[in-house]
């Protein structure tokens, strides 16, 4: 079990207001390992991304047990908005988290201006984010969120936003980056087809509260880019296995 | 170089530049002249109206006998002190309520109250309490323009977009970077409409303060013009004062070109 870098287990969230309280996710327990790319999949409003914040820190969990196997972790969020500053330059918005962090060395700023040159943004350095397609705003964010060198990445829905197109391109660039930076990630998403495509696990969850319902290791015949992944044989395989487990509970 | 067409549409776009130069200035010399000539045909009253020749010789006595720079410096000063004053405290109360939701429930009916109370009611309390002097009229001035401060800065800073500042908290931003970083940094646009209001809302201030109060001042001037019913003094204050608050509009506007 030692190698699995963020165990979870029995995880719940209780949403509070005036009129009441509202279980939203229910004994969620998993784990990932280094490198292992887990997407988490389930209709709308099941609490899928409520996972993310609490990893995030950003909501506190109401019971449970979140274990990170490594000291101090550090933890990479990105969202389906890019949410980069208009007033800030591509660079100075890949900065932002070294700059919180008091990290923002020379050194640093290198590795960043490095990932941007390498990621194909090398003649935005200095542009701003206007002048980007939503594609490569997206890209922005992700090196942002690379900038501060997290052990584990979260992805909410980070092309829901974009057209068809520009997500599978996308969805190819961030396989490939992630993989190249060997990081580890947990993707929520309601596509299935990107959920197949792009992970090594799939935790499918249930509409309200927010069970586990099935967690699926993703076996493909010839495994390589998500958009080549999508033709393989054994991706409408698993597109119906989760298909049927989802449509229980439209 | 260019195509016909956008020949033609840079000709198009020279035209209509030179109709709004031309109209701007056509206006401005056709009420002149108008109000010139039926004052001096005396189809008005010039001694109710005065007329242009007049004014401009009037500016020129106030220089000379009245000591013109000196009222004109004394609402100008006025005015820029309360408007920083106004513009820096508002600004501070505003910070202070976003960080703060409590905060910000609790005073929320008291600042509605103050926001739309006629704050010139105050004026006989404040000659009272501050005494009759240039105090009370930065006083009032800063009255009326903090609480407009407070909430225009309030609005504008609660909405900052939600999605922005989770990524700030997931970067783990403190609330002083959220602020500083994001909140602050966002809003300088609707900080900049709201310092263009300000300057008017002091202007405004200082020269109710005036009208009741002062020795000296543009708004003195007027007082002392209708009660002597020098109503020629009366209008060449507010001409005086018209200019001022122009030029005093196209500084704040300079400033925003400049950080642009």
């Amino acid at each position: 079990m030692s190698d699995n870098i963020l165990e979870i287990k029995n995880l719940s969230k209780i949403y509070h207001n005036e009129k009441g309280e509202m279980l939203a996710l229910k004994d969620i327990s998993f784990s990932i390992k280094k490198k292992e790319f887990i997407s988490i999949v389930g209709p709308s409003g099941c609490g899928k991304s409520t996972i993310l914040t609490i990893l995030a820190n950003i909501l506190k969990k109401s019971q449970g047990e979140i274990k990170f196997n490594i000291e101090n972790p550090k933890i990479g969020y990105m969202l389906q908005e890019d949410s980069l500053f208009p007033w800030r330059t591509v660079l100075d918005n890949a900065c932002l988290g070294l700059e919180i962090r008091k990290e923002k060395t020379e050194k640093n700023k290198n590795k960043v201006i490095n990932l941007l040159k390498k990621y194909g943004l090398g003649e935005f350095i200095n542009s701003y984010p206007d002048s980007l397609s939503g594609g490569l705003k997206q890209r922005v964010a992700l090196i942002r969120t690379l900038a501060i060198n997290p052990d584990i990445l979260l992805l909410d829905e980070p092309f829901s936003a974009l057209d068809y197109q520009t997500r599978l391109s996308l969805s190819d660039d961030l396989k490939r980056i992630i993989k190249n930076e060997n990081k580890t990630a947990i993707m929520v998403t309601h596509d299935i087809g990107e959920a197949i495509s792009m992970s090594d696990k799939i935790v499918i969850i249930s509409n309200r509260p927010g069970i586990v319902k099935k967690i699926i290791k993703v076996e493909l015949k010839n495994p390589g880019t998500p958009t080549e992944n999508r033709k393989d044989s054994n991706f409408i395989k698993y597109y119906d296995m989760i298909w049927k487990e989802l449509d229980n509970h439209v | 170089m260019f195509s016909e067409e956008h020949k033609n549409y840079l000709k198009k776009v020279k035209r209509q530049n030179k109709i709004v130069i031309f109209f701007k200035i056509f206006i401005i010399l056709a009420f002149m002249s108008l109000w010139e000539i039926c004052a001096k045909l005396e189809i008005i009253n010039p001694f109710l109206t005065s007329y242009p020749s007049q004014i401009i010789l009037t500016i020129f006595d106030l220089f000379k006998e009245n000591n013109l720079l000196l009222h004109i410096w004394i609402t100008l000063y006025e005015t820029i002190i309360s408007f920083l004053l106004a513009s820096i405290i508002g600004i501070i109360i505003a910070s202070i309520l976003w960080s703060s939701k409590t905060i910000f429930r609790i005073l929320d009916p008291y600042l509605t109250v103050l926001n739309s109370l006629p704050k010139i009611s105050l004026g006989p309390l404040i000659i009272i309490w501050v005494g009759a002097g240039t105090n009370s009229i930065i006083f009032m001035a800063l009255l009326i323009t903090v609480f407009t401060t407070t909430v225009n800065m309030y609005n504008s800073f609660i909405t900052t977009d939600p999605y922005k500042i989770i990524l700030m908290k997931s970067l783990g931003a403190t609330k002083m970077q959220i602020f500083s970083k994001l909140v602050f940094r966002g809003n300088i646009p609707s900080l900049i409409n709201t310092l263009k209001i300000n300057i008017s809302l002091s202007l405004i201030g200082v020269i109710m303060g005036e009208l009741l109060i002062s020795k000296q001042g543009l708004g003195y001037l007027i007082t002392y013009g209708s009660q002597v019913f020098n109503l020629n003094l009366v209008l060449t204050s507010i001409f005086v004062l018209g200019i001022i608050s122009y030029l005093l509009y196209i500084i704040i506007d300079l400033l925003e070109r400049k950080i642009k």
